[in-house]
């Protein structure tokens, strides 16, 4: 049987699992609409300072206040007389970064974690998760308040803030994973061919739990810059006058009544921003199960 | 006398749930020769599964030996036990769950080689797991492919590879027709037939199967309940069944024929449950023959004929 | 049993039926042109591996072909003498439970776990019957007593019964509003030998008791052997040989049916070397031109790859779709001894 099979056609082209879970996504529309203004979004932060200059456009612009939408300033002017547009642009930059390494710093301590809990169990899980337990108790922006006011205001210390605050979705979430993944009997199968703990834990459980992490991974980008919003929002992020979104928001709102667009503009931006990080997990939820496959 | 690869002296392997204590295998002595296919037959919960993997240690028995080639491998430490899998492998049932999703066929193949480190040079490790692929039937152009692609055969062929790679001496076959179609499960039962012949290699057969074990087996084990109630070869047991147990399955079988049909022997009632047994005979309360005495102790496995087995307190 | 019979004697009728799965990639033909009748008090066995489109056709038959995805693109399916395929499906529900009831594979998610089984036996008596809330729960108790369960359970969970009892729950409610016909797809499947045993006894003295007619819907031959009258074996969502029992395993005709048994052990020779057929079924979204049997059949000729094989005829009750009984020398070299 096997020898008129080899006849018949060479090997086919190696499709890697992620090729697939790409073509996948590529037919969810709203997950593709959500990673082009991620992709946009990301542009618009690195470009920034290539498309427009902030020194001229802003520093050196100050003077007329409190100008509404306009030709030369298409989201208007603030109290300070800084052109919106171009400080909405620039706080792509700092939003994006700031959620950027919350999460890694998440993902970092989150996913060990989760994986010896759920691999060890006992004693081990037991103290992980109870630690855990607590710090989903608190109001996470309350830790996120309680860390900033203990470390100083700066743009590291809002990062590690958030960054802690969803380290216990991380280790739930791979536990959880682990926890499934581990009683598959491929696992069994890999230790009755003598396989040691650790060619396991990194051949065949971890590259399994990767779906729930990416999709989890992406709905936390979205969270964690509503969190650097709403700490600078409170005045314990960004140090000003850097243009951060929450902080404009928090600037804005002394002038809500007759300028609402001070408000307006950064607000769309956030509310976008994290919508699409949203529409993009949504998608890869759906593309990355393989139940769906059919 | 005979040249006996593993021997089985009073497994145990019981789990502690919150009814009590489940005895999942509750007291298995058995021996198999070399090159022989020892087939366990049962109804599911009847712990023949477990018994398989209890001799692996991949589950760990709560007291027995098991005797592979002599040595009591439940005294081994991990590092040995490692190392002792090269010559004992296991078939899983299921070739969709048993299966990594995300390696390729090379990789699925040549993993135990690269666990024990046997084959370092890559070229030749490829090379190996083309030879491997070509011993089960797996044409070269799959190498790269992922189980999911594949149809059940395909992928049960490539769990057979995977138990070879290693040149071990006694594989255990869990179930590994019962999730294919008929006429693959031929093909798989063909494979490893001539498998057993050309490389020499004993079997534990693991099957619910009456007509598949009954065709592969030399000997055959009759578990209910945990237990052993009948050990005979094969011929012998069809033949003659002598527990009402045995003889109440080989009566259930459907025969694909409309000659020679068995009488129909409808147990009544099920499986009880294996949670805190009593101490009689588990299939009493199931047994047409059952009297006062099979409700008030056990019965122990004898041998009533040569090489015939059975723990039934009714067969003198 | 033969052609002559009359027409109310039929309670089911199917003709030419086809059926497509329609998905992102492919169009799937699960069904390609196949006819069944089914008569009065008479058991069908629909035999074939995974794929063949068994279930597929008891969907069809039900009316029951999930939306969006599959179609039925030709044919007719007469039940009682109502053509269910033109119906609506107000008038579809009507039937459904009523005239024509179907038993899946798996009791265990047939069953509502979250109601108790005299509940689950009611409802449908409800629906058909219009028995009022308490002769509706009488009634389920009776079921559950013609399947071997004591009435008294009918307050319990499906959690509480084991695989076999569940089933035979599955079956209670199938027949509960006395069927003309029940499809019994593979219900068997999921259960030990010993209780498949109970469950097969109690389905055929069932179907004795209330007159029904039965389409056994498997993949073991030994079960047809057992409780059918007549049998279709299917192949790629053909029908390839069909006839009564004595007809199919006396006197096989076509290649696949042959390779099928030869696949099988033999419980009384275990010497017997098993013949599997080679290769692999089809992918039913790019079947083989012609005979779909034809490139795992091993007296398959040129001729094979031509034109998918009608039906040729063997006797009143026997038909066999394959070409090579063209040539009146023909046979395959299984004999029943």
């Amino acid at each position: 049987m096997s020898k008129n099979m080899k006849a018949t056609s060479a090997k086919p082209k190696k499709r890697s699992q992620f090729q697939e879970t790409m073509r996948r996504l590529s037919k969810n529309r709203s997950a593709m609409l959500g990673l082009a203004i991620i992709l946009v979004v990301i542009l618009i932060s690195v470009g920034a300072s290539i498309f427009y200059d902030y020194d001229t456009q802003v520093i050196a612009q100050v003077g007329d206040r409190l100008v509404k939408p306009c030709w030369q300033h298409p989201f208007g002017t603030d109290e300070l007389g800084r052109d919106i547009f171009t400080r909405v642009l620039y706080g792509a930059r700092y939003s994006l970064s700031v959620s950027f390494v919350a999460v890694l710093v998440s993902l970092i301590i989150g996913v060990p974690l989760g994986a010896i809990a759920g691999f060890c169990g006992g004693v081990i899980e037991n103290l992980i998760m109870r630690f855990n337990d607590i710090l989903l108790a608190l109001p996470s922006i309350f830790t996120a308040i309680a860390i900033v006011s203990a470390l100083g205001k700066s743009t590291l210390n809002l990062m590690i803030a958030v960054g802690v605050c969803s380290i216990c979705t991380f280790t739930q979430v791979t536990r959880s994973a682990v926890l499934t993944v581990r009683n598959n009997e491929y696992v069994e199968a890999a230790r009755a061919l003598g396989a040691t703990n650790l060619h396991i834990i990194f051949q065949h459980i971890l590259p399994n739990c990767l779906a729930p992490i990416i999709v989890q991974t992406t709905f936390r980008m979205g969270q964690a810059i509503i969190s650097a919003a709403s700490l600078s929002f409170l005045g314990l992020g960004i140090p000003l006058p850097a243009p951060e979104w929450g902080a404009m928001l928090s600037a804005g709102r002394n002038y809500l009544l007759g300028y609402s667009y001070m408000t307006m503009f950064p607000g769309l931006a956030l509310l976008i921003t994290v919508i699409a990080f949203n529409m993009v997990g949504d998608g890869l939820r759906d593309a990355l199960d393989p139940k769906l496959k059919h | 006398m005979a040249d006996k690869i593993l021997e089985v002296n009073h497994l145990k392997k019981y789990f502690d749930t919150p009814r009590g204590v489940l005895h999942a295998v509750d007291d298995v002595s058995f021996s198999i020769e070399r090159g022989k296919t020892l087939g366990v037959v049962g109804e599911s919960g009847c712990g023949k599964s477990t018994t398989g993997r209890a001799i692996l240690r991949l589950i760990e028995p709560t007291s027995g030996e098991v005797l592979f080639e002599g040595k009591n491998i439940l005294e081994l430490n991990k590092k040995q036990m490692r190392h002792l899998r090269q010559e004992m492998q296991i078939i899983f049932q299921d070739p969709y769950s048993s299966l990594d999703p995300r390696k390729s066929i090379a990789e699925l193949i040549a993993e135990p080689l690269e666990i024990h480190g046997i084959i370092k040079d890559k070229k030749e490790r490829e090379k190996r797991v083309l030879e491997l692929m070509e011993t089960v039937g797996l044409a070269e152009r799959l190498v790269n492919t992922y189980p999911h692609e594949l149809d059940g055969g395909r992928r049960q062929r490539i769990g057979i590879a995977r138990a070879l790679a290693l040149n071990p001496k006694f594989i255990v076959c869990d179930e590994p027709v019962s999730a294919l179609d008929v006429s693959i499960q031929a093909q798989i039962l063909n494979l490893l037939e001539e498998l057993q012949e050309k490389l020499g290699l004993t079997y534990i057969f693991i099957t619910h199967d009456l007509s598949v074990v009954n065709h592969f087996a030399d000997d055959i084990a009759v578990m209910y309940l945990g237990q052993l109630v009948e050990k005979a070869e094969s011929e012998a047991l069809f033949e003659k069944p002598l527990h009402p147990y045995t003889e109440a399955l080989l009566s259930a079988i459907p025969v694909p024929s409309l000659r020679n049909r068995r009488k129909r022997i409808v147990l009544k009632g099920e499986i009880t449950s294996p949670v805190n047994l009593p101490e009689c005979c588990h299939f009493a309360p199931r047994c047409p023959y059952a009297t006062e005495e099979c409700f008030a102790s056990s019965p122990e496995l004898r041998e009533v004929e040569p090489n015939h087995f059975v723990a039934c307190h009714k067969v003198k | 049993m033969s052609e002559i019979m009359k027409n109310d004697d039929i309670v089911l009728q199917v003709e030419d039926l086809r059926v497509e799965y329609h998905t992102d990639e492919s169009l799937v033909k699960a069904v390609n042109g196949i006819d069944l009748t089914v008569r009065r008090n008479q058991t069908l066995g629909l035999v074939g591996e995974t794929g063949a489109g068994k279930t597929t056709t008891a969907l069809s038959i039900m009316n029951l072909i999930p939306d969006q995805v599959g179609v039925i693109a030709g044919g007719s399916i007469t039940l009682e003498g109502k053509k269910t395929l033109e119906m609506s499906d107000e008038e579809m529900n009507h039937i459904r439970g009523k005239d024509v009831a179907m038993i899946f594979q798996d009791p265990m998610t047939a069953l509502n776990p979250v109601t108790t089984v005299g509940d689950q036996i009611a409802e449908a008596l409800r629906i058909h019957e219009g028995l009022d809330k308490k002769a509706a729960a009488e009634k389920a108790g009776k079921m559950l007593e013609v399947v071997g369960i004591p009435a008294e359970r009918a307050n319990e969970y499906p959690h509480q019964f084991s695989g076999g009892m569940k089933q035979r729950v599955v079956i209670a409610i199938g027949l509960s509003c006395n069927p003309h016909l029940l499809i019994a797809d593979e219900p068997t499947t999921a259960l030990d030998v010993t209780i498949q045993a109970q469950v097969l006894e109690i389905m055929q003295e069932l179907k004795e008791k209330f007159q029904m007619s039965m389409i056994m819907i498997t993949h073991d031959l030994g079960i047809v052997a057992e409780i059918c009258d007549e049998v279709s074996v299917m192949y790629a969502g053909r029908i390839v040989e069909h006839g009564t029992l004595e007809d199919v395993f006396e006197h096989t005709k076509h290649p696949y049916t042959e390779g099928l048994f030869n696949s099988l052990p033999d419980i009384n020779d275990r010497s017997r070397k098993l013949t599997p057929i080679p290769g692999l079924m089809p992918d039913p979204a790019n079947l083989p031109q012609g005979c779909a049997f034809a490139p795992r059949c091993r007296y398959a000729t040129e001729e094979c790859t031509k034109a998918v094989p009608e039906k040729r005829w063997i006797s009143d009750t026997h038909y066999v779709a394959c070409s090579a009984y063209d040539d009146p020398a023909f046979h395959i070299e299984r004999k029943v001894d």
